[in-house]
């Protein structure tokens, strides 16, 4: 026995410290999974291939000079607005994680909900309070007697409404990190004379990097995608032209050209981030047992971080839930009908969880894979899992309807194969957080396990999974919030009459019945709300 | 330790049990689908316009619809996909380009003379692939509080005039849109729309999303005129009140105030059978064409029918274009010519 753990431990320190580059030392239980998962994650991609080949002057359709500029355009605009995400994020982390922040629990919910908050409503909502004659500018005009010519359309405009709609992703990653963070090195930082800034700064923000990383990977990659908020805000984005091949061309192949240069793009994006992870260990080393962490005090910080949080929350959330009540009142006093389905509610809801418990179950064997046995192989299999998340949702649906209506047909518009289609697209989400947290995790803990004699199983279960629980957390809450607002695949591939949240939102808005439209999306954020609520009543109760 | 996975095992437990249920009753229903009374269609019509009179054809045929509603072209693009599996009978669709465009690829069927015959020449596909079920027109939209009906010019040409410049809105990435542009060019020929789309373009116009973020953005007194269908402002107006400062007029015997469908096609995989054509007879019916009229404020496709809507310019005194809707099919020109003006 003794023996062979020896031998064991000394395959794993050869394959962390890059000796070995072969996956294959993982045992079955996490390897088998993992083949499974790449392979279902690769769909949307051979789809993309089979369309493509056999299609003529697809060179000159890529080098034209409009589809680079766009592109170009493209990537300005996710570079921006994940910069922007990380500066709002971070703070907002730190505050109500560490310190006494009054009103901690009710500030972590309400500035998680905005991600759930479709970019369609919340684009429509921003032009209706900032634009020409809006609120705003109407209050300004009237009240104010001060007259000026609002500017929110082009790069503004959309940068402003995917940063307020997507700073939570790297908000949860960044909590996510905060919470499974040792603070004993923070306390011993603070006894040696530093200040909470220079601590912040020193010994907080470096450990932080891998969740800053992560979830600004997920900032990027949905601002790639997001089709939406650009359109509404006439800005001319590299998914408006994909829409536009599906749209007016009905072209599926000049399409399907156009999603793989994104995919390639993901792709670089992707090995961008992996090379910032560097060597640098994020556990503690003599790290068992989580000390207790003492919150620090915020004493006359607390009201300008009580701003802070309420400017964040205002405007990303009280505008586009405001504007929606607007419009549900102003509709009522017509007479016209609030058409509130509580199937829809039911059935987002419902669809939802199920996905966040199989993203969750179905990623923790690729974390895993990637932390604990890292190789040129794992690494693939990980940038594999975020091509289906970078690619706008009507493509990754479209593969689907392709493989499952000629591949699958028992299976073609049934729950689980939308529950599939979430995964798909949705997986990534919770990759980030999960290794994060995974990372901190020092590997003498696990040792210690093999040395007891524990087999690998008993100790991914007994070790491992409590010591992540909140990175599996907040790993949860991210693919059920985004399942939750997801619409084209929901669409294309639910149950014929499966009605959801965002596809009453989609019917009502189409047809500018925006009385009809405000009620689901209301109920959008009530029922996230809700859910946040119970899923992190417990984790705040630990702490 | 374990206890605190108690929670994990449960939600694993749901999940598990969950899958196998939808599992189970998916195979259920595929391999138990003997259902005689259903009709399956995919509806570019969003429920709130076309669910009421499905329930009615329901009503009266016994003839259940399993409707699949989403964006036209989405659909059509999934029908392309699924090939010969598709599950649809009906394409449902909300212009006619997305119509043409299955036509183009063998996947509509033709529909029997006896419904053809009903329908208005203009509103239908002259092979017979699809027929129109309601009519909707092009209009102008202005912002009453800027412009005064008298100033507007009663042609689309008028638009390109300098002193139109900033005061514009259209929807270049939008369907119908697009429809119009391609009417455009049936009619005045390829070089005439060409130098219409370039002079708006000079014009600086603002460039909406579609037809519902124009009408919006011109309420608030963003630009002061749109390019739009007619029914869109009846919809504002039913939620905002009379108030709502915008109204709209008709060009006159250009493609600015063409007539679009909202209309059928059968598909190839579809058996055709005595349902499908109850479905088509019912759309075609006085009782529906009337739910067009009343409730969509849409134009009947058929030839005779009193149509009783204050709203609604009647038909007759609309000076539209004489076109022929199969030509607007090449939607592909339209888009490359959008692109070379730089509209797109």
């Amino acid at each position: 026995m003794e023996a062979s753990f020896l031998n064991l431990s000394a395959k794993i320190e050869a394959v962390k410290e890059g000796q070995i580059s072969w996956p294959f030392v993982a045992p079955p239980f996490i390897l088998i999974p993992v083949i499974f998962i790449a392979l279902a994650m690769s769909l949307p991609l051979f789809y993309l291939l089979i369309r493509v080949i056999g299609a003529e002057d697809v060179w000159s359709l890529i080098l034209q000079q409009r589809t680079l500029q766009v592109l170009l355009n493209t990537l300005g605009l996710a570079g921006a607005v994940t910069a922007t995400t990380i500066i709002i994020a971070v703070p907002l982390a730190w505050l109500t994680v560490r310190t006494d922040l009054p009103g901690r629990k009710l500030w972590s919910i309400l500035t998680m909900v905005p991600l759930v908050v479709p970019t369609l409503v919340g684009g429509f909502a921003f032009v209706a309070a900032f634009g020409y004659g809006g609120i705003v500018h109407n209050f300004f005009v009237n009240t104010l007697k001060i007259s000026y010519q609002p500017e929110i359309y082009g790069f503004f405009g959309a940068w402003a409404v995917l940063s307020l709609l997507t700073y939570p992703y790297v908000l949860l990653s960044v909590r996510g990190a905060l919470q499974g963070m040792d603070p004993a090195q923070e306390e011993v930082a603070r006894t040696l004379g530093k200040t909470l800034w220079q601590v912040f700064w020193q010994v907080t923000l470096p450990k932080l990097r891998p969740a800053i990383a992560s979830g600004g990977l997920l900032v990027t990659l949905y601002t790639l995608s997001d089709f939406a908020a650009v359109s509404l805000l006439q800005f001319d984005s590299f998914t408006r032209v994909i829409f536009l091949q599906y749209r007016s061309a009905f072209d599926r192949t000049y399409s399907a050209v156009l999603a793989l240069i994104l995919v390639v793009v993901t792709i670089i994006i992707v090995s961008i981030e992996m090379l910032t992870r560097g060597k640098a260990r994020y556990y503690s080393v003599n790290r068992g047992v989580k000390g207790r962490m003492k919150r620090v005090k915020l004493g006359k910080g607390k009201v300008p971080a009580l701003i802070f949080c309420l400017l964040v929350v205002a405007l990303a959330l009280f505008i586009p839930v405001g504007v929606s009540a607007y419009w549900l009142i102003r509709g009522l006093l017509q007479g016209e009908p609030a058409m509130l389905r509580w199937e829809a509610a039911f059935n987002s809801f419902y669809a939802s969880s199920i996905a966040a418990g199989v993203g969750i179950f179905v990623t923790l064997p690729v974390a895993i894979l990637s932390v604990k046995y890292k190789s040129k192989l794992s690494s693939l299999l990980e940038k594999a899992t975020y091509a289906g998340y970078a690619l706008p949702g009507i493509v990754v649906a479209l593969s689907l309807v392709f493989f499952a209506s000629n591949y699958a047909l028992p299976l073609y518009q049934t729950l689980p194969l939308l529950i599939f289609a979430y995964v798909i697209l949705f997986l990534p989400q919770a990759m980030g957080t999960l290794r994060s947290s995974l990372l901190q995790i020092s590997p003498n803990v696990e040792d210690a396990g093999l040395t007891m004699g524990f087999s690998r199983f008993k100790i991914l279960w007994s070790v491992t999974i409590p010591l992540i629980k909140s990175g599996i957390l907040t790993g949860a809450a991210l693919i059920f919030l985004t399942t939750m607002k997801e619409l084209p695949a929901t669409m294309l591939l639910g149950p014929t009459g499966f009605r959801s949240l965002t596809t009453e939102i989609w019917n009502a808005t189409t047809e500018a019945f925006y009385t009809r439209a405000a009620g689901p999306a209301l109920l959008l954020v009530l029922v996230s709300l809700f859910s946040l609520g119970i899923l992190f009543y417990q984790e705040d109760r630990e702490i | 330790m374990s206890q605190k996975n108690n929670i994990l095992v449960i939600i694993l437990a749901l999940v598990v049990i969950l899958l196998i249920g939808g599992v189970g009753q998916a195979f259920w229903g595929f391999f138990n689908d003997s259902n005689e009374d259903e009709i399956t269609v995919y509806s570019g019509r969003s429920e709130d316009l076309i669910g009421p009179l499905f329930d009615k054809f329901t009503e009266e045929t016994g003839v259940k619809v399993n409707a699949r509603y989403g964006d036209t072209a989405e659909l059509a693009a999934t029908i392309l996909e699924e090939g010969q599996n598709s599950p649809a009978d009906i394409f449902f669709a909300q212009d006619a380009g997305a119509l043409g465009a299955l036509a183009v690829e063998g996947r509509l069927q033709t529909i029997s003379e006896k419904y053809l015959e009903q329908v208005d020449s203009r509103l239908k596909s002259p092979e017979g692939y699809w027929l129109g079920t309601s009519g909707r027109a092009r209009v102008v939209v202005y912002n009453t509080d800027k412009v005064e009906e008298e100033e507007l010019p009663d042609n689309i040409w008028g638009f390109t005039e300098p002193e139109w410049e900033g005061r514009l809105g259209w929807a270049p990435s939008n369907g119908s849109f697009q429809a119009f542009v391609t009417a455009l060019r049936v009619l005045e020929g390829e070089e005439r729309a060409k130098e219409w789309l370039t002079k708006i373009k000079d014009n600086d116009p603002y460039e909406y999303h579609n037809n519902t973020s124009t009408v919006e953005g011109i309420s608030r007194g963003e630009a002061d005129v749109g390019f739009v269908n007619h029914y869109y402002l009846f919809r504002f107006i039913a939620e905002e009140g009379e108030d709502f400062p915008v109204r709209q007029i008709y060009t006159t015997g250009d493609a600015g105030s063409m007539i679009n469908i909202a209309g059928i096609g059968i598909l190839d995989v579809s058996r055709n059978d005595d349902r499908v054509k109850q479905f088509v007879e019912f759309m075609l019916t006085e009782e529906a064409q009337q739910h067009f009229v009343q409730e969509n404020n849409e134009y009947p496709s058929i030839k005779e029918l009193e149509v009783d809507n204050s709203l609604l310019k009647p038909l007759e005194e609309i000076d539209a274009p004489d076109l022929d809707l199969t030509n607007i099919e090449d939607l592909e020109g339209t888009l490359e010519l959008l692109t070379e003006v730089g509209a797109l």
